[in-house]
């Protein structure tokens, strides 16, 4: 089915109606590039709680996803690096012992939801082999190099910023911008991807195309 | 006279190879770009999903949508490209990438990198890109002072804080001397030093409790 487009001063609210307490909720961005704010700003809104979030950072200042971790509804935070000088919402939280943590490396992690996203049951990686972030996991050594198996991550919502979407939900970003939301876009139940503009069908070089609009449900532009 | 943070940067910045794809890793690492020619073609990747990295963003220049994996405005240089991050990271694990320069706590002289996370209680874990870079580079350099603050030597016969990765960094430079590690160096006698600044082979097996194979004769092998 081709996404659909929500637009008007409600839009981020109406895309965001029917999310789910206890939902698996991947948002993208590195740092603040790429960072959906006004999506997450309309998911606080909605009130889902108990949410376990899988994102590169644990938020950033005191807003985004650190508005999110302040306002209670985040049980669980899935990341590579949640330690930043400005993470003191998720700092405070840990310490406190209100808010579970699985580090995870950058790239076992975007692979993770690659894999989740392209059908595979599990993977071998040499990332983390041999490290306290590879214990507990099976082990094998292949081509004399040591792996351990990942599992994929699969969401429930995606939540992603990019640049510019056509109206059947082909989507293109901006510069660094783009990091997780072509995977991420790929590994969720119901995608929802807020751009900057939305064209007409057939106003996108289907040769720029990044995410193909088969990944999208939701597009949002206010 | 030891070596300054900017003689280091230079240092590894000469032994980096015409035309390689090179990841600088946050932090001092990012000094050797200042010391790449631009007549090197050598081309900088940050896991972020950018090749042709340029220098920081000034002023009007500055665009939140470009930032460096430290999270630092940045420019384009002609020839860059974006992808996303599976596929910025395929990169390191495909081993399409030939150098990057890590800092590091500790190396072991198997190679072995300590650099993500002191271990203590009260700390925050967080590895971001470190393991992947360590094991995914074809070449992994490390950038380091040889003796922590506190005077014990930051090259080791064996890790203690966590591991970053497993017989992955190939040299090391610090402000006193240069090494190659690894299981190749530690299989031929121990850790080979090719260049010391101002304190000498004999002294360095005083302060290192690692087997040293002095190698400052052998000719340069230009990286």
């Amino acid at each position: 089915m081709s996404a659909t487009t929500f637009a008007g001063d409600t839009a981020y609210d109406d895309a965001l109606a029917d999310v789910a307490d206890g939902a698996t909720v991947l948002v993208g961005g590195f740092g603040m590039a790429g960072m959906p704010v006004e999506l997450i700003e309309a998911l606080i809104r909605q009130g889902a709680g108990d949410l376990t979030v899988v994102s590169n950072n644990a938020g950033n200042g005191d807003t985004g996803l650190a508005a999110l971790l302040a306002a209670g509804r985040v049980r669980k935070v899935v990341c590579s690096f949640p330690r930043q000088k400005d993470s003191w919402v998720f700092d405070g939280l840990y310490r406190e012992g209100r808010v579970e943590l699985e580090v995870v490396p950058q790239g076992t992690l975007a692979e993770r939801m690659r894999a989740a996203g392209a059908g595979i049951g599990a993977f071998f990686c040499p990332t983390g082999a041999g490290t306290l972030l590879g214990e507990g996991k099976e082990t094998r050594e292949i081509d004399g190099r040591l792996h351990v198996l990942e599992h994929p991550i699969r969401g429930d919502l995606a939540l992603v910023k990019a640049s510019v979407a056509d109206e059947l939900g082909n989507v293109v970003y901006r510069r660094t911008a783009r990091n997780f939301g072509p995977v991420m876009a790929t590994a969720a139940e119901t995608v929802v991807v807020q751009v900057d503009r939305v064209v007409p069908v057939g106003g996108l070089d289907p040769e720029a195309v990044v995410t193909p609009s088969i990944y999208v449900d939701r597009v949002v532009v206010a | 006279m030891s070596r300054s943070k900017d003689e280091i940067a230079a240092a590894i910045a000469a032994d980096i190879p015409a035309g390689s794809y090179v990841n600088l890793g946050i932090g001092q690492p990012t000094l050797v770009a200042d010391h790449l020619t631009p007549g090197s073609g050598v081309v900088l990747h940050t896991e972020n999903g950018m090749l042709n990295m340029g220098p920081a963003a000034h002023g009007d220049e500055i665009d939140p949508d470009l930032t460096n994996a430290g999270k630092i405005p940045v420019t384009e240089l002609p020839g860059a490209a974006y992808f996303h991050h599976a596929d910025s990271f395929a990169m390191m694990r495909g081993g399409h990438l030939d150098v990057c320069v890590l800092g590091a706590f500790q190396v072991s002289s198997g190679g072995d990198l300590a650099n993500w996370h002191t271990g203590e209680p009260d700390a925050i874990p967080a590895v971001g890109g470190a393991m992947d870079l360590a094991i995914g580079a074809r070449r992994v350099f490390v950038m380091m002072t040889l003796l922590a603050r506190d005077g014990t030597p930051k090259l080791v016969p064996e890790c203690t804080y966590p591991l970053t990765g497993l017989g992955c960094v190939d040299r090391v430079y610090t402000d006193l001397a240069t090494f190659e590690v690894g299981p190749t160096a530690r299989a031929a006698g121990g850790v080979r030093v090719l260049a010391t600044y101002g304190t000498g082979v004999a002294d360095l097996r005083e302060l290192l409790a690692v087997p040293l194979v002095d190698a400052t004769a052998a000719p340069a092998d230009g990286g």
